[in-house]
């Protein structure tokens, strides 16, 4: 058990680092998905299930939902076909 | 870069640059300011300005021309400013470092932490109280007014988002404008997507029952108002993702949302100033604890976790609705 939570902090360290260096911003949203997910197995571990509800619910769900609208509301995301749309 | 005020040509800023550049002088600069109203006949006044008549209205890229010609002299200071910025970035880290430095060893059990509270919350919450779950006992009782008071950020965040996001009709054809905007936001989506409709059939009972289940037993199991109407809210949106704002709005307008909303924070303020009132005056609350690990009991915790997580539902939603269309 020990070795899983070392791989889990391992985890949340290198998400915590490439959410920054992320280029695209919809792939930083993604790491910080997992950021949460890995926080919310790691609150389990912790022996508080009622944060890690919260954590899986908020941060893993709602939070990023919303970036997800705010990208597409300020035109970020780039569709798919839009470069044969450009060209052609 | 900011936007350049209209009026840029006549503002003070401008006037003071031409006066450090040398093209006018400041007594002249008052005379030019009155002059033009007397006519368009010419003046000594306007004869000795470089820039005579009224300000004309420039375009708008040669207003941004010379905004930037005159703003190139500003650059030492923006170095400076960065400079200033590093500067108090360490200045607070080494302050913040530095007071870290003062507080007591993590785990001394001399720390001012282990104190009375804590041990008569675990001792005899149980019994004062009447919920198993200690946290919900501790946040919901002993420290209800803290979350009351989260609640109310929560709605006066939903309360910002509204005035934010809000499309605003003011001519009377608003719902056709807010059927654009979801003709315009679903635009390059699927709309009824058969897969997330099927998975979304099979998902959203089963979550929406989590979510009423981890409300109603806050006292009993981990989880409670908060966690609960979380769950229910991320129910929700995935049901409205799935089948689009028309089935949703069946059951959850605008009207519905406001008169839940306020019928629990209004409820939960005034049961828990009833229970402040008879605590702090040492009478008998009236309200049956009930048998510990009964689902109805636990005196006021359960109907306040009710109301907590409708707060939060209802604001999750919302908030989705908001971003996706400006309205519900």
């Amino acid at each position: 058990m020990r070795f899983f939570e070392m791989i889990l902090l391992l985890c949340l360290i290198v998400c915590a680092v490439s959410v920054g260096f992320a280029k695209d911003l919809l792939t930083s949203i993604v790491i910080f998905m997992s950021y949460s997910l890995i926080m919310c197995v790691i609150w389990v571990l912790l022996q508080s299930p009622d944060l890690a509800i919260t954590e899986a619910a908020v941060g893993a769900g709602v939070t990023s939902i919303l970036f997800f609208v705010t990208l597409k509301k300020i035109r970020a995301i780039r569709r798919e076909g839009q470069h044969e749309q450009d060209k052609g | 870069m900011s936007r350049i005020r209209d009026n840029y040509e006549g503002s003070r800023w401008r006037k003071f640059r031409r006066w450090l550049d040398g093209e006018v002088d400041l007594l002249a600069l008052g005379v030019e300011v009155s002059e033009p109203k007397e006519g368009p006949q010419p003046g000594p006044a306007t004869q000795a300005l470089p820039v005579p008549g009224p300000a004309k209205p420039l375009s708008a890229a040669a207003r941004r021309h010379r905004y930037q010609k005159d703003n190139r002299g500003i650059r030492p200071f923006r170095k400076a400013y960065q400079l200033m910025s590093v500067a108090l970035c360490l200045g607070i880290i080494s302050v913040l470092l530095w007071t870290v430095s003062y507080l007591p060893a993590f785990g001394n059990a001399g720390n001012p932490d282990n104190n009375e509270v804590s041990a008569r919350y675990i001792e005899r919450g149980l019994q004062e109280t009447g919920a198993v779950n200690i946290v919900t006992g501790m946040i919901l009782d002993y420290r209800a007014f803290d979350t009351f008071g989260e609640s109310c950020v929560l709605f006066i965040a939903s309360c910002c988002v509204l005035v934010l996001l809000r499309i605003d009709a003011t001519d009377g054809d608003k719902r056709s404008r807010k059927r654009l905007e979801e003709a315009n936001d679903r635009l390059f989506e699927p709309k009824d997507d058969i897969i997330l409709q099927k998975c979304a059939c099979v998902m959203v009972p089963l979550i929406l029952m989590f979510g009423i289940y981890i409300v109603l037993n806050g006292h009993l199991s981990p989880g409670g108002g908060f966690s609960g109407g979380a769950v229910l809210g991320s129910g929700l949106i995935f049901y409205l993702n799935a089948f689009g704002f028309e089935k949703t709005g069946r059951f959850f307008t605008e009207r519905i949302y406001r008169r839940v909303t306020l019928c629990a924070l209004t409820f939960y303020c005034l049961a828990k100033s009833y229970s402040f009132y008879t605590g702090a005056n040492h009478l008998h609350s009236g309200i049956p604890l009930g048998v510990p690990g009964a689902i109805l009991s636990s005196g006021l915790i359960l109907p306040l976790n009710i109301c907590v997580g409708l707060v939060v539902a209802c604001t999750m939603y919302a908030f989705y609705t908001l971003f996706r269309k400006g309205g519900m």
